[in-house]
């Protein structure tokens, strides 16, 4: 990934910065800047996800790429966040303790790093709520 | 007054015994642990390092207490692990809760002592009205040479204070440090690993600058240690801060709370600040802490806390965050050759 496109990305990468309509209600994430359902009565503002939500489904991941952090294996899920949106993100436990319909919430760590002198890529991922 | 607005401690769920690090070197395990204190040590998960601890501390001081993250002015980080060499860990942490960008921020390295010497900073800043709110943070993911004496002890942690002036859980009364150019313990710029003097380190590092900065905090304050209800000092070790009270006129009950290190390890920067925030997550208004850091290098931070009411009243929510006690729970325990794959040791082929 470029040095631009990690930057531009923080605000959602570090904090699950989306979008929602304040027409519908709906919530975007990754963030839209146009609402599909209300088209140009859509009003599109910023919205800080609250970072819990639960798992809809997973997979074990036994080799990553070389620039991620955790070389695997490690659990990679899709999670429906509280506010609807769904999203893909890695979640910290044991593979054998992951279950659909787990609830997770969001934490700050290493996602990957660009090399020996390249950036470090810091963002969200999920751990069990216990 | 100036004082702790909230505070917020992350320890990594990992651990390895010292036992277990002394079965790989041949030696013995008991007696290591015995001669220090210390029984096992935190290690960092895979994808954690001192911003994501840092940034973990902070977050967990702000579920405490609601502050607008943006009226934090300053954002300061001790590390002596921070993961870049130019690039400041501070900018991340400030940008992770919130706080960005009308802000001044900066990292702090000074050995095992940079997180206190970022809470004297904000005092400054807070006392001088420059800034309403200031976030000192203690973090480090510390390295011990494999086989070196401080591989038994360098842990993974870290405790965030918000320094402010309104309604604070703890008033700062006064602080006072004592530094000197001291060679007992130095890292070069890229080397993986510190180097220290040894035996070299305990008096006239340790010892002379813990009791040097706490003699000028009592004389200053004209107290005795008696005056106290509870005393936390810098903890390489458990022996260290032990000897330390004992020579100053510290009981052991009085330092009891915040001798945390005989199941975390030393944690570096967190050490102290870690050690505080185990004292005030039992502490009731009224009650008063002695305060004591050490760097290496050398130097050491004293400070002079009262709690106060507002640390039991509705505007902060001890529970909202784990305490100290809570993050030592449930650990994971790791043997020697996945400790080592978490500490990056073990050299990869390219
Ligand atoms: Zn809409």
């Amino acid at each position: 990934m470029s040095v631009a496109r990690f930057w531009r990305k923080i605000p959602q990468r570090y904090n699950l910065i989306g979008t929602k309509c304040e027409t519908c209600g709906q919530h975007f994430f990754p963030p839209r800047t146009f609402c599909p359902d209300c088209r140009r009565t859509g009003k599109i503002v910023d919205h800080k996800f609250a970072g819990t939500g639960t798992i809809v489904t997973y997979t074990v991941i036994q080799t990553a790429p070389d620039q991620f952090a955790s070389p695997g294996p490690y659990v990679l899920a899709i999670i429906k966040l509280d506010e609807g949106p769904q999203m893909t993100s890695q979640i910290i436990c044991d593979p054998k303790d992951a279950k659909i319909g787990m609830r997770v919430r969001g934490v700050f760590r290493k996602i990957a790093t660009d090399g020996e002198s390249g950036i470090i890529h810091y963002g969200t991922k999920f751990v069990p709520v216990e | 007054m100036v004082g702790i607005i909230t505070y917020g401690v992350y320890i990594p769920r990992y651990r390895i015994k010292v036992e277990e690090i002394a079965r790989v070197w041949g030696a013995n395990g008991s007696e290591i642990s015995a001669g220090l204190g210390v029984f096992e040590k935190s290690v960092p998960d895979l994808d954690e390092d001192a911003a994501t601890i840092a940034v973990e501390a902070a977050r967990n001081a702000l579920l405490r207490r609601t502050i607008d993250p943006e009226q934090i002015g300053a954002v300061y980080v001790g590390s002596e692990s921070h993961p870049y060499a130019v690039k400041p860990t501070a900018c991340t942490v400030g940008e992770a809760i919130g706080a960005t960008p009308n802000m001044t921020a900066a990292d702090y390295e000074f050995a095992c002592k940079a997180g206190t010497a970022a809470i004297q900073t904000c005092m400054g800043l807070v006392k001088s009205n420059m800034v309403k709110y200031g976030l000192a943070i203690g973090s480090d993911v510390s390295q011990g040479a494999p086989s070196d004496a401080l591989e038994y002890t360098a842990a993974a942690g870290g405790a965030a204070y918000i320094i402010g002036n309104d309604d604070p859980i703890a008033t700062l009364n006064h602080t006072c440090s004592f530094t000197t150019d001291t060679p007992d313990f130095w890292r070069r710029e890229g080397q993986d690993y510190p180097r220290h003097g040894g035996r070299f380190t305990g008096d006239p590092g340790y010892f002379k600058h813990v009791k040097g900065a706490s003699n000028l905090m009592l004389e200053q304050m004209k107290k005795t240690p008696k005056d106290y209800t509870y005393a936390v000092f810098h903890q390489p070790n458990a022996k260290f801060p032990q000897k330390v009270a004992k020579d100053l006129g510290f009981t052991a009950d009085q330092i009891k709370p915040g001798l945390v290190v005989p199941r975390l390890g030393n944690t570096y920067s967190g050490a102290s600040p870690v050690g505080l925030a185990a004292t005030l997550d039992i502490a009731k208004p009224g009650d008063t802490i002695f305060v004591c850091s050490f760097g290496s290098g050398a130097g050491s931070d004293a400070f002079d806390i009262t709690v106060t009411d507002a640390i039991l009243s509705d505007t902060f929510r001890r529970g909202a965050a784990p305490s100290v006690e809570k993050l030592l729970q449930n650990p994971i325990y790791l043997d020697y050759a996945k400790y080592a794959k978490h500490k990056g040791k073990l050299v990869m082929q390219a």
